[in-house]
């Protein structure tokens, strides 16, 4: 019933600290420009607009694809704003999709950004309820107990974080877009960086970035003349609540499910055989094994294996995060796109220096909230 | 394009402020709305939602409704940060796709926790207008201002419009303003922000309503008489107040267009004008006639709770059709700074 959807121009901005060489307005097109350059389109083959981000405290601008509908070419088109917190980069490109898939539209630009320098991030995700103490301050304060959790279920090394982001950190150096770069980066030097939530460590932790990445997303018609689209096999979206006392929230049910859901739409009988890379969610190390227990890719229990055998490594035979990830660059509401986008760069051939040889089928991956929000896709070289 | 139905709709009572928070409030409304639809709540496919983090005054607001909605086991959902007009938009389009046969949508806003009017300024550019901070009836009567010097609506018209909304509200029990007002008496009030007066501008107001649909044969199972979605489209327009031309709503015709409002009668229709001059421009933009009564339940006026007026305004719309007092209606949604952008919608009965 439905109809196919591919990527077709993908286009990011080079992710830093802080942009302010540009606007919103500038931030936006830089990614968008690139991705219609990449599509070998103008601003007038696009029919819709799917603008994502998250909380707009991040630029203290409301709403802002009202004020970005003349720098996106909206005008007298449909646009749309997701927000479903960190994965909405995912559930962006997702809902893009939905509207080829529907038949609705022949082109449509999704745009996900985030210039968070704008305001100051780790306390815009410090949420104060009212009549409630806050006992965590930012995004890692509430992650740590989790993979305190996850350490002691599976006994992993203490230093399986610290190997992580060695090598998403190893695997910027390759990705011209990273925000964090640290070209003499050696596992000590992240082992004695100061710890922030135990057993977190300063450089086992993502950056505060801004940046945006964009994707033209076509129908199978509409890709007729492009060389090497990236093919839509799949998607898929789960939320579960927050505050529900039958959570697991260290192998979150709604992960799994979505995965579980994901891998049926797409024909994937065996993860770890019938998918060549991953572009995966990991704001903090430790969520590299624990999204690969998650996912399937490995036992319970036994995700930490993968990294300690090298298996998630640029040339394991399960590469993870080929880009440097959400570790290296971490403009919140562009994180999830980027992840979708960058698994398409892999299967299109056109991810540079960080490309994966021969690499067909890729699974892009993003999370959000309190572990409970999840959005995947499956893209592919050959149509579905 | 696949038929898709609402089949229920529920709201809470419009309030200046509900004493209830937003997961309350949500709490309300989705057991009505899913009894309603006759669909099992775990069997309903795709959940949807609409509301602002600027409105509820923290960041992720939309997360902790997540608890009021039964999302377990977990549930395919997502959410816009818009009204929730366009979280309908978006489940109708997950339905056309084929990946589900129903959705839950809904939205909420509790306007009294801050001063919306001061805070909807947040929505315009922050290097050229936003800085002037222009509140939100200051922008809107920019608009009005343009009108009536075009003469193409008068401070008289616009109290009658005001009054009639609200007079019409006094048959719908969830509206929050309503009574009959003397025209002259509304006249002789002092402006609030020149053309606009008090009775120009909607109230303050708590709210929440949701939507189910059902696509096709479910929609006719658990329905006697779904309200078919016939037409649906949204656009956008310039942002810049004065890179367009404010005394009509071209993105609303557009819409209207594209969605087919004139391949048929029209018997009622629920337009979103926060502002009375505005109901003037986008009953015309529409291209209603005379003989189409417009906002029986008395409006954005009457009762106007922000981020979810747009869902309603099409869940009025179904409920006339599904009690059997209409056959074909339009429901109209807008977002942005004096109408930038607009979403219309067709229903019908069988």
């Amino acid at each position: 019933m439905a109809e196919r959807c591919a990527v077709i121009g993908i286009g990011q901005t080079k992710h830093d600290v802080k942009r302010i060489d540009v606007s919103q307005a500038g931030l936006v097109r830089e990614a968008a420009e690139r991705a219609l350059a990449d599509a070998g389109c103008t601003w007038k083959d696009i029919d819709a607009v799917v603008v994502g981000k998250a909380p707009d405290m991040f630029e203290g601008v409301m709403m802002p694809e009202l004020f970005l509908a003349d720098a996106l070419g909206a005008a007298g088109k449909p646009m749309l704003r997701v927000h479903t917190a960190g994965s909405v980069g995912g559930s962006t490109a997702i809902m893009a999709s939905s509207l080829i898939e529907a038949g609705i539209h022949e082109r449509v630009l999704t745009v996900a950004y985030e210039k968070q320098s704008e305001s100051n991030a780790m306390w815009a995700l410090t949420i104060s309820m009212p009549f409630s103490v806050a006992v965590v301050a930012g995004a890692g304060g509430y992650f740590a107990p989790l993979i305190r959790a996850y350490i002691a279920r599976s006994g992993a090394p203490e230093d399986t974080g610290i190997r992580v982001a060695l090598k998403d950190r190893l695997n910027a150096l390759k990705n011209e877009y990273a925000h964090l770069q640290i070209p003499d980066v050696t596992f000590e030097m992240i082992a004695n960086s100061p710890m922030l939530w135990d057993p977190i460590r300063y450089l086992e932790t993502c950056p505060s970035s801004d940046g945006a990445c964009a994707m033209v997303l076509s129908s199978e018609k509409a890709a007729a003349g492009v060389k090497n689209p990236a093919w839509v096999h799949g998607t898929s979206m789960r939320s579960e609540p927050t505050q529900f006392a039958g959570r697991d929230q260290v192998n979150p049910h709604a992960g799994r499910l979505c995965a579980k859901d994901l891998y049926a739409k797409g024909g994937i009988q065996n993860p770890r055989q019938d998918i060549d890379c991953a572009e995966i969610y990991v704001p903090f190390s430790w969520f590299e094994p624990m999204w690969m227990e998650n996912l399937g890719f490995a036992p319970e229990g036994e995700g930490w294996k993968m990294t300690y055998e090298g298996a998630t490594a640029l040339d394991g035979d399960l590469p993870v995060n080929m880009s440097g990830g959400v570790l290296s660059s971490n403009p919140i509401g562009a994180s999830g796109m980027l992840r979708f986008a960058e698994s398409a760069r892999q299967v299109r051939g056109t991810a540079g220096e960080h490309q994966v040889d021969g690499a067909k089928r890729a699974l892009g991956h993003a999370y959000g909230g309190g572990s409970q929000f999840f959005a995947m896709w499956i893209v592919a070289a050959e149509k579905p | 394009m696949r038929d898709v139905a609402v089949v229920s709709f529920a709201q809470v009572p419009n309030v200046r402020s509900d004493s209830r928070n937003e997961i309350e409030m949500l709490l309300d409304i989705i057991p009505r709305a899913v009894e309603g639809s006759g669909i099992p709540r775990p069997e309903i496919g795709f959940t949807c939602s609409g509301s602002c983090d600027y409105i509820a005054g923290q960041p992720f607001s939309f997360v902790m409704a997540l608890d009021a909605v039964g999302a377990w086991p977990p549930i395919s959902e997502s959410h816009v940060e818009m009204d929730g007009a366009w979280a309908l938009y978006e489940a109708w389009v997950k339905i056309q796709t084929g990946q589900c046969e129903s959705a839950l949508v809904y939205g909420f806003g509790k306007s009294s926790m801050g001063s919306t009017a001061d805070v909807v300024t947040l929505q315009l550019d922050p290097y050229l207008l936003g800085p002037l901070w222009p509140t939100a009836p200051h922008v809107a009567a920019l608009q009005a201002r343009k009108m009536i010097d075009a003469g193409r609506i008068t401070e008289l018209e616009m109290a009658e419009i005001a009054a009639r909304n609200r007079k019409a509200a006094l048959a719908n029990p969830n509206a929050q303003v309503a009574g009959e007002f003397d025209v002259d008496a509304l006249l002789a009030e002092p402006y609030l922000a020149s053309p606009l007066r008090k009775h120009d501008c909607p109230p303050v107001s708590d709210g929440a309503s949701a939507i189910v649909l059902a696509a096709g044969d479910l929609a006719r199972r658990v329905s006697k008489r779904p309200a078919w979605i016939r037409g649906f489209d949204h656009r956008i327009e310039p942002h810049s107040l004065g890179a367009r031309d404010l005394t009509v709503s071209a993105s609303t015709r557009t819409a209207a267009d594209k969605a087919g409002v004139g391949a048929g009668r029209v018997d009622v229709a629920e337009v979103y004008a926060p502002f009375s001059h505005q109901e003037k421009l986008v009953v015309e933009a529409l291209g209603l006639g005379g003989d189409c009564e417009i906002n029986p339940s008395g409006g954005a006026l009457a009762a106007h709770p922000f981020m979810t007026a747009g869902l309603t305004r099409i869940g009025e719309v179904a409920q006339r059709i599904l009690d059997g007092g209409a056959g074909r209606g339009v429901a109209h949604a807008t977002s942005g700074p004096c109408l930038q952008q607009n979403l219309v919608c067709v229903l019908e009965g069988e």
